[in-house]
């Protein structure tokens, strides 16, 4: 399976992408919504978008917002990663069609656990 | 029992050197408590015996094994998913299918800990009940410490971030400070009591017993006498819900096992019951039809399960299907956890 990660931080990027490539992933990164969307729109395939709140040029609920709207990538899960925490915020992302919501920091075992919930866990972990 | 401050010196140091993580002295408990399912799946009477043979073997997947143990928090919201969505697609089903009226649902939470695991079965049946069913769940720990926590429903950022669903974060918790407080509407289905699991069985009767990931830190005489009383504790037709890695089957042949998804759930025999077949037809996971103990290959802290004929009860290898279950589980919750 692959996945996206979308951080405006190199570092998160490359934490939340080794978290992945853990369970089997392979990933491919954007520093903001729009590289993001550029991406898919080249064809990129991803299964699944870890997807930050604040970037620049694109935030990520405008992003997940875009996402949504285009029925070609419906099949795309998408997890909020975020340090934005309010109540209001989660509710908001979700109606805006994310599917998961994780709120930074957090620990490898959470971001497997909310894969687990998705039913994106790969059933072999390399070892 | 009680570690050798020589064991635990080494324990100490072990997970120092490898985590960075401090095992000050007060923490032998910890240490005891997170090592004994290890020193039971090697054959080890305790942790002491099992530390001498890994400090005499020194192989690395030993020291890894004991790290993890003692840095993992294996506490989350939902744990192992398969539970909790085999109580909404069949222990309740099954339920309302054999009852004429399904109000005042019992339901017994052992060892909850800090009470993910209570909280968790009370947001699955507020939705799988329908507004306004009454149920109740009694939960129950050794430790007054956790037991405190689970009370107040007060859960740290990093505590929800553990396999708890978006959807069951907004609708049931409110931001509290730095923390989560959950919902005053779950906390009243919750009595929250101290009890030790080799005592009698809290007053029941209870129609769903969730006993999970505990019966691995017992020998299988304790295992047996915990059983029984939660065999007595259970309404005729109740179910039991162990531990991924957990069977009844090698250890109280009181048990009939059900199929659910990708794991199994228990239900009373009664004394005079004609036997359950030995294998019924058309379950809903084939694979585990059989009579050889089945444990998901996934599970990694099996206790060996040894041959049947050196049991003093013989094992009752029986399957069946519930009347009432569906053949094809549907909807969300039985998608997940199933791996695409």
């Amino acid at each position: 399976m692959r996945a996206l990660v979308i951080d405006d931080s190199r570092t998160m990027r490359r934490i939340v992408a080794g978290a992945l490539e853990n369970l089997g992933f392979s990933t491919v990164q954007a520093g903001d919504g729009q590289q993001a969307l550029d991406l898919l729109e080249s064809g990129e395939e991803v299964d699944l978008a870890c997807i930050d709140w604040n970037m620049p040029v694109m935030d990520g609920l405008t992003f997940v917002t875009k996402v949504r709207a285009n029925p070609a990538w419906r099949s795309i899960t998408l997890m909020m990663v975020t340090t934005e925490s309010e109540h209001g915020q989660i509710v908001r992302a979700l109606a805006a069609g994310a599917h998961e919501y994780l709120i930074k920091p957090f620990t490898t075992d959470a971001i497997r656990d909310k894969l687990d919930l998705l039913g994106l866990v790969p059933a072999e972990e390399p070892v | 029992m009680s570690l050798t401050q020589d064991t635990f010196a080494f324990v100490a140091d072990v997970v120092r050197r490898r985590s960075a993580i401090q095992l000050e002295a007060g923490k032998e408990y910890l240490v005891e408590s997170r090592l004994l399912p290890l020193a039971r799946e090697g054959g080890h009477a305790g942790v002491d015996a099992y530390v001498r043979e890994v400090r005499a073997a020194r192989r690395e997947s030993d020291l890894a094994e004991i790290v993890e143990a003692l840095t993992t928090n294996e506490t989350s919201w939902f744990r192992d998913n398969t539970p909790f969505s085999a109580l909404r697609t069949h222990i309740v089903p099954g339920l309302r299918a054999e009852r004429t009226v399904l109000d005042g649902l019992r339901v017994w939470s052992a060892a909850c800990s800090t009470g993910q695991e209570p909280y968790s079965i009370a947001m699955t049946l507020t939705d799988v009940l329908g507004p306004g069913a009454r149920f109740d769940i009694t939960a129950t720990d050794l430790s007054d410490q956790v037991l405190a926590q689970a009370r107040s429903g007060r859960y740290s950022q990093l505590e929800v971030n553990r396999g708890l669903p978006a959807p069951m974060m907004v609708r049931w918790f409110q931001r509290n400070g730095h923390d989560w407080q959950i919902a005053d509407e779950l906390r009243r289905t919750i009595t929250f009591t101290k009890h030790n699991l080799l005592d009698p069985a809290p007053v029941g009767p209870f129609d769903i017993v969730f006993l999970r990931n505990v019966l691995i830190y017992f020998d299988l005489e304790t295992k047996r006498s915990i059983l029984g009383r939660v065999h007595r504790a259970l309404r005729p037709g109740g179910y039991l819900v162990l531990g991924a890695a957990e069977t009844t089957i090698g250890v109280d042949g009181d048990w009939e096992r059900v199929p659910v998804e990708r794991g199994s759930v228990y239900r009373p025999v009664q004394a005079g019951a004609v036997p359950a077949p030995r294998q019924a037809p058309g379950t809903l996971a084939g694979a585990f039809t059989g009579a050889t103990p089945a444990v998901p290959a996934t599970a990694p802290r099996v206790p060996a399960a040894a041959p049947t004929s050196t049991w003093p009860v013989q094992p009752r290898p029986a399957t069946t299907t519930l009347p009432t279950a569906p053949r094809r589980p549907a909807g969300p919750a039985f998608e997940q956890g199933v791996t695409r």
